[in-house]
């Protein structure tokens, strides 16, 4: 399954950034049927492990040089832990991670190295990710420090210059981190993530701890750096617009799972997964002509990853879960009337056209309950 | 229609049918640096049934505002200014025990992070009928019937086994339903929501919202909704209050306020976020700068050091005045209205899309 899955991925791409596909089709960053399960210890006197958060569960996907790949998801859904498996901040516990060839899942410390610089991280608080006690220029000249690189003209000019970059003042050097705001301690964190010129960057949630309108300015130097540098990314966040403004590719995860992956237009404007279609229905729209769309409004929260619902996880929130959902799982795979690329991995996928679609589904009962009330009354 | 029409200096009287209004509410906390006037020269009214949206960003003075319309602020800390009239009664010199008995009853709130809000150490059912209990005089049994029939009117699964669970039990939504079910407890008349969606997944905000939206339909409350997500107000609110700088910039109804704002901050956050339908090859519009300190706004108007049109307007008087916001529809910018419309469909309607 993952091996097709990879070959439809491929050529995916294609559409997407085309120029790259000349340069170099292999992809930069191949994924396959990763899992990292966290487990849970109890018991006594003697605590062992009793159980296992299925974070991520079998994960496949590809990152071509210089592309943005969105991933998307609701609160534990493994997108983070996703993200610290790539930079292997988390051992894996499964499945194999080949960046440029190299299969990275089980290197050691010594044949990482070399790989560090060229994957790089930037966090999503940015007021936990920077060390108050080092000044500026010392957490931006970290990296460069710990690789031995000594760039031309020294490191403190190539780190003011990298100030001037992310649109700091330069004469900041000195500064400590207590001493900026939060959109500004995000800078540094893209200046620190950028000094080595990596050729991945994996952000987790960049501008969600930040204002709206500093989140824009956070946004906008994300896409200067990553146009200006060719730096893939691997855009990780749970608000769609912005995964939207910033990917040209975009992965849906639910429990730990991949449901759908696909260009930003297909995956956004044609969705086949239901759970994406609900996700994209949910999002409260701040145009208030705007053609109105079906409401879906699922019932309950996401289950535990603890015990994932068995066959298709989101069968227990589906509208159109039947039994076979129950005793086979999906395969994530390309199905009729999808662009090629488009992989969704659903038993009774959406129709590749909005046409026929406008009906509200509503599931969650006390909606439901308190509609029809409503309704009869009036 | 909600009625918006004083001005932010006429602390007159209120007008007939408003059932809250706030009056050139002022509120400034002393700390160690310095006052912190975390609200200047607040008015607004809200009418039974409908809800009025507040977005601004984090420092903007929508929760103080809101934590002083129910008496939550530290007295001792606090200095608060003007006039808060719940159906003609005033709050600010009300006292503790007055307050007591409106908060829960008349007035209640949603807060945003329900784990907190919730106290660990009770069941959910006896946190949501103590209000009832307190302000009905009903007996421990009524009080859990009705939390029971509470908690399946917001959609809390088997109500009857649930209502003895305590919070840690129950998963983030339906912790933000357990609480509404408790604020609504005893019908009130005007209901606070402080960002009640903001730490939930999207599929359960929606629920949320549409669950709030119905809920107010049924029990007539008034809703005041305070957001920095403008989807969220475009969706619930009748009329919109954008704040910046503990000061209201703009305000009118969200048909007007969000298709034809008038305020560069306004645009600024229409700008700095991307919509599911907006144009992806044009980058963002964010607001240059960050928001400033409370402790020593600017002077003039406290958007001028990030306004990029303050060249627009004559003689500097974005940095010496003050601008006020005027009666009902609009917005506290020196810009003439002709200006504010031409600015507007040139430069920054088109990047909208």
């Amino acid at each position: 399954m993952t091996m097709s899955e990879n070959n439809q991925t491929t050529t995916a791409v294609a559409e997407a950034i085309p120029q790259q596909r000349d340069a170099d089709s292999a992809p930069l960053l191949q994924v396959k049927d990763l899992k990292k399960h966290f487990p849970i210890k109890g018991g006594f006197p003697i605590r062992r492990t009793i159980g296992a958060v299925k974070a991520v569960d079998g994960v496949s996907f590809d990152v071509f040089r210089g592309e943005a790949l969105g991933l998307v998801g609701e609160s534990g859904c493994g997108k983070s832990t996703t993200g610290r498996l790539l930079t292997r901040l988390y051992e894996p516990t499964h499945g194999t991670i080949t960046y440029n060839g190299q299969d990275i899942s089980t290197a050691n410390r010594k044949q990482l190295a070399p790989i560090r610089s060229e994957i790089q991280m930037i966090f999503q608080d940015p007021y936990a990710s920077l060390n108050p006690r080092q000044t500026v220029g010392s957490i931006i000249a970290g990296p460069m420090e710990i690789n031995g690189i000594n760039p031309p003209g020294g490191r403190e000019a190539r780190v003011r210059e990298l100030l001037e970059i992310v649109g700091l003042n330069p004469e900041h050097y000195n500064r400590f981190p207590h001493e900026f705001s939060g959109g500004q301690r995000q800078r540094i964190g893209v200046a620190r993530a950028v000094a080595l010129e990596p050729k991945l960057i994996v952000a987790d949630e960049p501008v969600s701890a930040l204002d709206v309108s500093i989140q824009a300015q956070v946004v906008n130097l994300l896409q200067k750096v990553q146009r200006e540098m060719g730096i893939a990314f691997v855009f990780i966040a749970h608000d769609l617009a912005i995964v939207r403004h910033f990917s040209q590719r975009v992965a849906v995860m639910y429990l730990g799972k991949i449901v759908e992956i696909a260009d930003r237009d297909s995956l956004y404007n044609r969705p086949r997964h239901p759970y994406t279609h609900a996700l994209m229905s949910a999002v409260p729209n701040a145009d208030i002509d705007a053609v109105k769309k079906e409401r879906i409004r699922l019932e309950g929260d996401v289950p535990s990853p603890i015990s994932p619902p068995s066959g298709c996880r989101f069968r227990t929130r589906c509208w159109k879960a039947q039994d076979k959902c129950a005793t086979e799982e999906p395969p994530l795979v390309q199905i009729s009337g999808s662009r090629e690329g488009h992989l969704t991995a659903c038993h009774f996928p959406e129709e590749p056209t909005t046409a026929d679609r406008g009906e509200d589904i509503v599931l969650d009962p006390a909606l439901a309950a308190l509609e029809d009330e409503s309704g009869a009354n009036a | 229609m909600t009625t918006l029409t004083k001005t932010e200096d006429a602390p007159a009287p209120t007008g007939g049918d408003a059932f809250l209004s706030v009056r050139d509410l002022k509120v400034q906390f002393s700390t160690e640096d310095g006052i912190v006037k975390a609200v200047d020269g607040l008015s607004f009214d809200i009418e039974r049934g409908k809800t009025l949206g507040i977005v601004g960003e984090s420092g903007s003075g929508k929760s103080v505002t809101n934590l002083t319309v129910l008496g939550l602020h530290n007295r001792k800390s606090t200095h608060v200014e003007g006039e808060i009239l719940l159906e003609g009664k005033e709050l600010i010199t009300a006292t503790e025990p007055e307050l007591e008995k409106l908060r829960g009853n008349k007035m209640a709130m949603i807060f945003q992070d329900s784990l907190t809000a919730l106290s660990p150490y009770y069941t959910v059912g006896r946190q949501i009928s103590e209000p009832f209990r307190k302000h009905t005089g009903a007996s421990k049994k009524e009080a859990r019937d009705r939390a029971i029939q509470m908690l399946e009117k917001v959609g809390i699964p088997h109500p009857k086994q649930r209502v003895d669970d305590y919070p840690h039990q129950f998963s983030g939504g339906m912790r933000q339903r357990a609480m509404i079910a408790m604020s609504l407890v005893c019908n009130p008349d005007l209901l606070i929501a402080d960002e009640p969606t903001t730490a939930l997944d999207v599929t359960v905000q929606a629920q949320i919202l549409d669950l709030l939206k119905d809920l107010q339909q049924e029990f007539g409350s008034a809703i005041i909704m305070i957001t920095h997500d403008l989807g969220v107000v475009a969706n619930m609110a009748d009329d919109l209050l954008v704040m910046y700088a503990g000061r209201a910039v703009e305000r009118g109804s969200v048909r007007e306020v969000l298709k034809s704002p008038e305020h560069p901050y306004t645009w600024g956050l229409l700008g700095s976020m991307p919509r599911l339908n907006s144009d992806v090859d044009e980058p963002l519009l964010p607001i240059p700068g960050s928001p400033p300190s409370l402790l020593n706004p600017p002077s003039g108007c406290p958007f001028h050091p990030r306004c990029a049109f303050t060249d627009k307007v004559e003689g500097g008087k974005c940095k010496g005045d003050r601008p006020t916001l005027p009666v009902g529809r609009g917005s506290a910018c020196h810009l003439t209205a002709d200006q504010k419309q031409q600015v507007f469909i040139e430069t920054i309607q088109p990047r909208l899309g």
